[in-house]
């Protein structure tokens, strides 16, 4: 596949893109399940939610073009070679059963909700705004999230063994999504250097993550411990472009239409 | 157990291992109960019925009924009631209202003011 569209250069620009390519590639996912969801309502909802992920996706590709000097949004997400993706495990896996689903669905909306949270703070108007905007919506997918995970925790013993069994499953890959990336390092001298505090690195994301989901989860009545959270490893490599088996089929399946002719106008 | 449906309820009820004359026995969470959910455009507004959502609990209505309801056009709250919760009236009794329409007396339209209002313009303009 011929790479005909510019990098964008900039440890900004490389974590724009990466919450951009989580966003795709989530949303691409949970759109898996429109048609199959287990009640019309939740069908509809899922759906929806998934709709918004793309959308942020390309909300972040359309500011690295007008700021960063990436390609076409349609380009960078759809003509770029799996080892230049740069989302992590989490969001490459198959849907599973809903219990994983939403697990996942879970786990990753609390991460892009710090992840807003923290960028609304950043010294650029645009950015911000973006941040602003896109915050209401991952509001609603954290509230969708949390009433699914109490209400199938607090549920049947059947409901709670599958959400327990998918918890332990989708941990070690969560813990993924705070993976040190390139240039994080340097990035953070940078930032403190110049006074700006509003991205705290990915370990610290992780920990503040990790308090918050462990919290929640006990409310629910699950016993941390006793799962092991605590002491799994996460699964790492998305950030470096090394991706899990299931990266290249999503890539292939999503960008099939495209590939009949990149240079289309739409 | 056969699939008989598509939809993963109606299999758990194992329809086949019941008598006809008996029907099939619901435990709590197979069959959900509606919420009549009431939408807001903008702050200070009527909230107005716009339909139903299935759900086991008020939380979950909320939630589903977001984006039934309030993903398109304007949208500032929402409500969600149980429609058990909801007192209705019996349609064998719809005869109260039977005689409604021809109360004309009740309607301000009823009243036949034009005429005093044109004898009165005409009295003082002259």
């Amino acid at each position: 596949m011929p790479n005909s569209h510019p990098f964008p250069s900039g440890p900004l620009a490389r974590y724009l893109l990466q919450i951009a390519d989580d966003q795709l590639i989530m949303g691409h996912r949970n759109s898996e399940w429109t048609g199959l969801g287990p009640i019309l309502e939740e069908d509809i909802a899922f759906s929806s939610v998934a709709q918004d992920q793309v959308g942020h996706a390309l909300a972040f590709y359309e500011y690295l073009q007008a700021e960063c000097g990436a390609g076409d949004p349609d380009q960078t997400a759809f003509n770029r070679p799996e080892n230049q993706m740069l989302c992590n495990g989490l969001v490459e896996q198959p849907i599973g059963d809903y219990a994983f689903s939403l697990v996942r669905h879970w786990c990753y909306d609390h991460a892009v909700r710090l992840r807003y949270e923290s960028l609304s703070g950043i010294p650029n108007q645009t950015l911000q705004s973006i941040a602003v905007k896109l915050r209401g919506e991952v509001k609603y997918h954290t509230f969708h999230a949390d009433t699914w995970m109490k209400s199938l925790l607090e549920g049947s013993e059947e409901s709670r063994f599958r959400m327990l069994a998918a918890i332990k499953e989708v941990w070690p890959l969560a813990l993924g999504m705070f993976e040190s990336w390139v240039g994080e390092e340097d990035w953070l001298v940078e930032l403190a250097g110049s006074g700006q505090g509003w991205y705290p690195g990915e370990a610290a994301l992780r920990l503040q993550w990790q308090e918050q989901a462990f919290r929640s989860l006990q409310t629910w009545g699950v016993d941390v411990e006793k799962l092991g959270l605590e002491k799994m490893d996460p699964v790492l490599g998305g950030r470096q472009g090394y991706h899990t088996v299931h990266l290249a089929p999503l890539l292939e399946e999503m960008t099939a239409v495209f590939r009949l002719d990149p240079q289309a106008e739409w | 157990m056969p699939i008989l449906s598509l939809d993963p309820r109606v299999n758990r009820l194992q329809a086949e291992q019941v008598s006809a004359e008996q029907g099939p026995v619901l435990a709590p969470g197979d069959h959900w109960p509606s919420y009549q959910v009431f939408h807001q455009r903008r702050r200070g507004e009527k909230h107005s019925s716009v339909g139903i959502v299935h759900a086991p609990s008020s939380e979950m209505a909320m939630a589903l009924a977001k984006e039934q309801y309030g993903r398109r056009g304007e949208t500032s709250n929402l409500w969600v009631v149980c429609s058990a919760d909801v007192l209705e009236m019996d349609y064998a009794d719809e005869d109260v209202f039977r005689t409604t329409p021809s109360k004309s007396y009740r309607d301000p339209a009823g009243y036949k003011v034009n005429d005093k209002i044109d004898a009165y313009k005409a009295k003082n303009q002259g």
